[in-house]
């Protein structure tokens, strides 16, 4: 009887929850995958079994083919500059100088904004008119006689995606930014006066001491990064709508479903979104569960 | 201190608490009262200037005939309706429809139909003897299977060349083209002088110029038999066809956010030429609070677009009944004002556009409008594209997305392909 005293609230507790994640998470991903096995090209049809043909089809369409080159070229530059812009403010900011907790409220703060809102500022920041034309930051350009910068920002056939990714480094570094500081701040003084007095330069002391300490952070920063980035959708369509200039595997899983009524398209497009985002975050669950087991 | 902090969560916990009981007893009591007004959701997408502004007139004239009911706005901002659609699209899955809901006439209704989602009119087409008022061909257009699914408020015209009288004199140019090669000749004339010669919005807009151009390259006749059964899209007329688009394109300026940033372009004097449907009119003329505030044949001036000089390339707004509307009589009476004389005359002249209804009081149309019903009454018909009229909406989806495709690789042989393997998908 004490024995069941002692296990069964905590479960009831924890069992509406698990019940909850059951149907709504893992429920609702097991319909998406079996969608996606099957041919129900429209809303009306049942649909029929088809194993992976869905999976293999897809990059058969040139418009596939962009939007992943697309989500790869934006997570690229947006973990990279998040992560450098991150640090590089941590860094700064690391040896305690006046002021600082106004200067982490500053860097913080973008990450208060949704990226809706985001977006809809730097679609007109991030104007592709010239000269003329020009408003947001070209005419800013143009305005300081620095207009050879001047260029169309995310209508860039190329390095469109690269641009689309500033808006988003600019609301996620000042994140980093906190998780490196946390990160500075856990190295124990007593290493780097060790350090000294072992007759370490101060640039020694970073290079051996405090940037290994860094590496656990460095990593939950890209797993987090790193799965915003391959799910990234909001930004996107806040920016440029649903254009193929901007096209990522999100917003074209949203044509797929509610302009072009194919639900299976559409489910084999989430699958792979949510597949990319497990080779993300599972080694890194695992790795987190086994130094939690080891210490 | 915190003993104080304490007390206050509590004391704001509790006061939300009893607001929110009382937001529940108030519902209670607003459906059993009799003095309650009940609402009535209208789903559209006239948000932009002008089209607001029709809906709001024609909303006057719903609240003063039905004192009863509240008209609520449940409108989605975005040209050509996509974003909204794809908000509609989640609440009819969901099975949450609005009271009613804007819909182009045409192709672009089947999937709802098809899909269970709409509720016939004919009675009330019956009760209003509408199939008298609205012009056959209309009314042939959006029936299916023998319902009709729709009540449509307007009509309105895609292939409308809009430009700026003052930058075509200074670059040379005489008057509109009248033929594709003619305005491909004033497109370089404008060129020369350093202005814009044709201004474009986002992705769609460009779907929407390819509509003018297949119809003017194509011809009327052409350009509907595209959208008969076993169509073939692979000719060598369509290919010209195309060839023009990829020309005409290579003259557009950097693609603006929308289309009325696009059409302010040509108004301010920045742009040549721009190729919108009518609805640019009431942005360019209407006053400037919720327009341009320009005047037409000085600032901005328009022909149809060239090459459909005798061709109405149309397409029409509409309202719907879904099935299971949580408030069926307050839609029926919202649709019974957007189908009457008074609700389409109130609205068109600020939309821009011309009554769906063949009784509607002529002299409300000026300038522009004028011309508009002039053209209608006389004009060969043809269906848009983009606004939903010919093509369904996963072939739409098709065709938008070989346009986007397009837009990157500037090749016309690809877009062919793309085009027939989409009408081979889809057409049937």
């Amino acid at each position: 009887m004490s024995r069941v005293k002692r296990w069964l609230p905590g479960l009831l507790l924890v069992t509406p929850s698990i019940i909850a994640i059951a149907v709504f998470v893992y429920g609702m991903l097991g319909w998406n995958f079996k969608l996606a096995m099957t041919d129900q090209h429209d809303e009306i049809s049942e649909g029929e079994f088809v194993g992976l043909t869905n999976f293999f089809s897809i990059w058969e369409q040139e418009r596939w083919g962009i939007s992943v080159r697309h989500a790869i070229v934006f997570t690229l530059v947006f973990v990279g500059g998040a992560l450098v812009l991150g640090w590089l403010l941590a860094f700064l900011m690391e040896k305690g100088i006046r002021g600082e907790g106004g200067f982490r409220a500053i860097y913080l703060f973008p990450m208060a904004i949704s990226f809706v809102a985001t977006g809809v500022v730097w679609r007109w920041l991030m104007n592709s008119g010239q000269d003329a034309q020009a408003v947001g930051l070209n005419r800013l350009f143009d305005g300081l006689g620095l207009g050879f910068l001047q260029n169309e920002w995310y209508r860039g056939q190329d390095w469109g995606m690269a641009a689309m990714a500033i808006p988003a480094i600019w609301q996620m570094s000042g994140y980093v930014m906190a998780l490196y500081l946390a990160g500075f701040r856990g190295v124990p003084e007593e290493l780097r006066e060790a350090a000294r007095v072992d007759g370490c330069k101060e640039w020694q002391v970073y290079r051996h001491i405090v940037f290994p300490f860094l590496r656990p952070v460095t990593l939950s920063a890209l797993i987090i990064l790193g799965h915003i980035s391959l799910k990234v959708f909001d930004l996107i369509v806040s920016v440029s709508g649903k254009q193929i200039i901007t096209d990522v595997p999100a917003v074209f899983m949203w044509v797929a479903v509610f302009d072009a009524h194919d639900p299976a398209k559409g489910a084999t497009i989430a699958a792979y979104i949510v597949l990319t985002v497990a080779v993300f975050v599972v080694p890194y669950l695992v790795w987190n569960a086994r130094r939690e087991k080891r210490s | 201190m915190r003993r104080r902090w304490m007390s206050a969560v509590a004391v704001t916990v509790a006061g939300v608490l009893s607001l929110s009981a009382c937001g529940g007893g108030g519902d209670a009591n607003g459906t059993g009262g009799q003095t309650a007004k009940k609402q009535v959701e209208v789903f559209s997408w006239w948000t932009g200037p002008g089209e607001a502004d029709g809906l709001k007139a024609m909303r006057e004239i719903f609240e003063k005939q039905n004192p009863n009911l509240t008209f609520f706005d449940a409108a989605v901002a975005g040209g050509s309706g996509d974003k909204a659609r794809a908000l509609l699209s989640s609440k009819l899955q969901a099975n949450q429809p609005p009271d009613t809901f804007q819909g182009h006439a045409g192709a672009e209704l089947q999937g709802y139909i098809k899909g269970g989602k709409l509720e016939p009119l004919n009675s009330l087409y019956d009760e209003l003897k509408l199939k008298d008022v609205f012009p056959q061909q209309l009314v042939d257009q959006i029936t299916y299977e023998g319902n009709v699914y729709s009540v449509p408020v307007n009509i309105h015209r895609s292939n409308v060349l809009w430009f700026n009288p003052k930058v075509l004199k200074d670059a040379g140019v005489a008057g509109a083209p009248k033929t594709i090669e003619e305005f491909i000749t004033d497109l370089q004339a404008v060129k020369k002088t350093g202005k814009i010669p044709l201004s474009i919005g986002s992705e769609w807009t460009a779907v929407h110029l390819l509509e003018s151009v297949l119809l003017g390259s194509l011809g009327t006749d052409a350009y509907n038999a595209l959208w008969v059964k076993g169509a073939d899209w692979s000719g060598p007329a369509v290919t010209k066809a195309l060839n023009d688009f990829g020309t005409i394109m290579s003259f557009t300026g950097a693609p603006q956010d929308d289309w009325q940033p696009a059409a302010k372009q040509v108004a301010d004097g920045a742009a040549a030429f721009n190729i919108m449907g009518d609805w640019a009119y009431g942005y360019f003329h209407n006053s400037p609070d919720g327009g341009l505030g320009k005047t037409s044949k000085r600032d901005f001036d328009w022909a149809a677009s060239p090459g459909t000089d005798g061709t109405f390339l149309w397409l029409s707004d509409s309202f719907t009944l879904p099935k299971g509307a949580p408030n069926k009589d307050g839609a029926l009476a919202w649709l019974k004002v957007a189908a009457s004389k008074e609700g389409q005359d109130a609205f068109n002249p600020k939309k821009g556009s011309i009554p769906a209804r063949k009784d509607a009081d002529k002299s409300l149309y000026k300038d522009y409008l004028e011309w508009d019903l002039g053209q209608w009454a006389n004009d060969k018909l043809a269906g848009s594209i983009q606004h939903g009229v010919v093509a369904n909406d996963a072939w739409k989806t098709a065709i938008t997305e070989a346009v986007g495709l397009f837009l990157q690789s500037k090749d016309p042989a690809k877009l062919q392909a793309a085009l027939v393997e989409a009408a081979t998908a889809n057409n049937q």
